[in-house]
């Protein structure tokens, strides 16, 4: 059972009585232990070679039929996949766990990247709804728009819109990175647990409804607060770190961080730790 | 969970009967009960075209009886004789089901609101659509299978909406299949995917102004919605506008008229919808995949924002 203690914030959130309280007690040691190294192996993960290379057309194929493909491809040791043709297609490009340089010449429908830990995509067109939905680890852009639920429940690595999304981006996200260029719809990062979002432009109502912990910045307008979020103090430390992923993301170079809406959750519900699966991975 | 698909040609007329029927067919998947088109037909505008029901379709879980088709043909002779009393005359009749009639008729008056209560006042009987442009048909079963029975695939116009649906709030028949007519409005159409948890409120207060309803499902409501709201003469825009807060629950849905389309999505966004638009065509479903059928070519397409309302003009 964890030990609670007061201290105090200087912030709106503290102000309005709220981050008083700091959970104690379990530590992250005991979760993530060094010698347990190995039960993070992957069953059935490959050894691929970037540099070999080679593309896949999908027109006439199921969505499970071209996955098996990708899958039976990444056997034979290819580290780069081209995908031709995916035409909107559901469920393309889930359930990899290998490190895997990966690119489709076109849009994906739903559910797109989901389940997915480690490979880095760059998608050409628009992605539908729950795009890389549970994405452990990896790095995934796409070039246009995407539809809602972006990057829903993401644990870990970096997910970037270069156009605008749909509505509940980063729902229920429990780490990671999602980084929109464009615009963001209702309920952008409802009931968010940890990571962060960053959204260059402007964003729907109810931002952060429900949030229990993470840090949003929003670069435009905001529609309205969600419950439970509120507006915190955008640090030089916080400055620094938007610059860089900015930067490393390809995206918004030139964007002045320095006007950007910091968003916290008001209250702390339970004990997260603070590290995300890539930093836990770094760690071990 | 259903879907909808739509699509308007701007300044041309295309087989908005076969486009369709590939929108709708690649989103089977979200639902076969049923199937309708509401499709924009090139005509000469002098007649009216109606699409009358006189008999149900009956599947699972629906509250109609299945008749013999000799109930059919007398409930027929009573709609002739009763059209010949309003003072309108059947230019041309087609009879493609034993239950589906689809009349070109010709009637000089502008509101169709008597016309469709004596027509509906004959038991079984419904209008399905009416209008100089507009032809709503529905039945059980998956887009294409739909197309073929109707002999869909060679319409020729500018714009056209349909649904596929996933039977869940009321039983499977045509009554209860899109797109619905906003009667007694010529040329409106609406298809929903969703649901309205604020029905069976705003439907008693729908009811008591004298709007009427056909089925027990909830997308109908929109349709009655509008058309009460153009009949207090706000334009169709208005109309969409005041139902984002008018209607309770999660809807997306497209309108059509004889020369726009329309969509809205509710304040939760909870609905998908994707869109293509160009300077000639919009194309809009609940999946990418809808619109591929008819742009198989790399396009660019977005998602609407919660509470956004368009309509577009041929």
């Amino acid at each position: 059972m964890a030990n609670i203690k007061e201290t105090s914030k200087k912030s709106k959130a503290a102000s309005m009585g709220m981050h008083t309280e700091v959970l104690t007690g379990r530590t992250q040691q005991k979760f993530f232990n060094p010698d347990e190294a190995e039960n993070f192996y992957y069953f059935g993960t490959y050894d691929v070679d970037f540099n070999k290379r080679t593309d896949l057309d999908v027109k006439d194929m199921t969505a499970a039929e071209a996955n098996k493909k990708i899958d039976g491809l990444m056997s034979e040791g290819y580290g780069t996949i081209v995908i031709k043709n995916p035409q909107g297609k559901h469920s393309l490009g889930v359930g990899i766990l290998n490190k895997l340089n990966l690119i489709f010449e076109g849009s994906l429908g739903y559910f797109g990247m989901g389940s997915c830990d480690g490979p880095i995509v760059r998608i050409n067109g628009r992605v539908g709804w729950s795009c890389a939905e549970n994405l452990m680890a990896g790095k995934v852009v796409i070039e246009k728009n995407a539809g809602s639920c972006f990057g829903a429940a993401i644990r870990g690595g970096d997910l970037i819109c270069k156009g605008s999304v749909g509505a509940r981006t980063g729902i229920d996200m429990k780490g990671g990175t999602i980084i929109i260029g464009g615009d963001a719809g209702a309920f952008t990062g409802f009931m968010m647990q940890r990571g962060r979002i960053i959204i260059l432009g402007d964003v729907g109502i109810n931002l952060g409804d429900s949030m229990y912990d993470g840090t949003i910045f929003i670069g435009g307008k905001i529609g309205s607060y969600g419950s439970d979020a509120v507006p915190a103090d955008l640090t030089k430390s916080d400055q620094d770190w938007l610059k860089r992923k900015l930067k490393v993301a390809e995206i918004g170079e030139n964007f002045d961080v320095s006007k950007m809406t910091k968003v916290v959750a008001g209250k702390k519900l339970w004990n997260y730790d603070n590290l995300e699966p890539t930093e836990k991975k770094g760690a071990i | 969970m259903c879907g909808i698909a739509g699509l308007i040609h701007r300044g041309k007329s295309s087989n908005v009967g076969l486009e369709l029927q590939g929108m709708l067919q690649a989103l089977k998947h979200r639902g076969e009960d049923s199937t309708g088109y509401a499709l924009y037909g090139d005509t000469d505008g002098k007649n009216f075209i109606a699409r009358i029901k006189i008999g149900e379709n009956v599947g699972e879980g629906s509250s109609s009886v299945a008749e013999d088709v000799s109930v059919y043909d007398e409930r027929k002779k009573v709609v002739d004789d009763c059209i010949k009393e309003l003072g309108a005359k059947i230019v041309k009749e087609e009879r493609t089901l034993p239950y589906s009639l689809r009349y070109e008729i010709e009637y000089n008056k502008k509101d169709l609101l008597e016309f469709s209560q004596k027509i509906e006042s004959i038991p079984g009987v419904e209008i399905l659509s009416m209008g100089k442009s507009l032809e709503v048909i529905k039945d059980l079963g998956n887009a294409k299978m739909v197309c073929d029975r109707y002999n869909l695939d060679k319409l020729v116009g500018t714009h056209a909406i349909g649904h596929a649906r996933m039977a869940t709030e009321s039983g499977v028949d045509i009554k209860s299949a899109h797109p619905f007519w906003g009667y007694p409005f010529s040329d409106v159409s609406v298809v929903h995917n969703g649901q309205l948890t604020n029905y069976w409120n705003n439907r008693r207060v729908l009811e008591n102004k004298g709007m009427r309803f056909m089925s027990e499902c909830d997308s109908e409501l929109i349709a009655v919605y509008l058309a009460e709201k153009m009949r207090s003469g706000a334009s169709l825009e208005e109309g969409m506008k005041e139902s984002l807060t008018g209607l309770d629950g999660v809807f997306t849905y497209f309108v059509a008229t004889k020369n726009s389309l329309g969509m809205a999505k509710d304040t939760m966004a909870a609905k998908p919808l994707v869109l293509y638009e160009s300077d000639d065509l919009v194309a809009m479903g609940s999946e990418e995949i809808a619109i591929r059928s008819v742009l198989p070519q790399e396009i660019d397409t977005y998602d609407p924002f919660d509470g956004e309302v368009k309509v577009w003009q041929i």
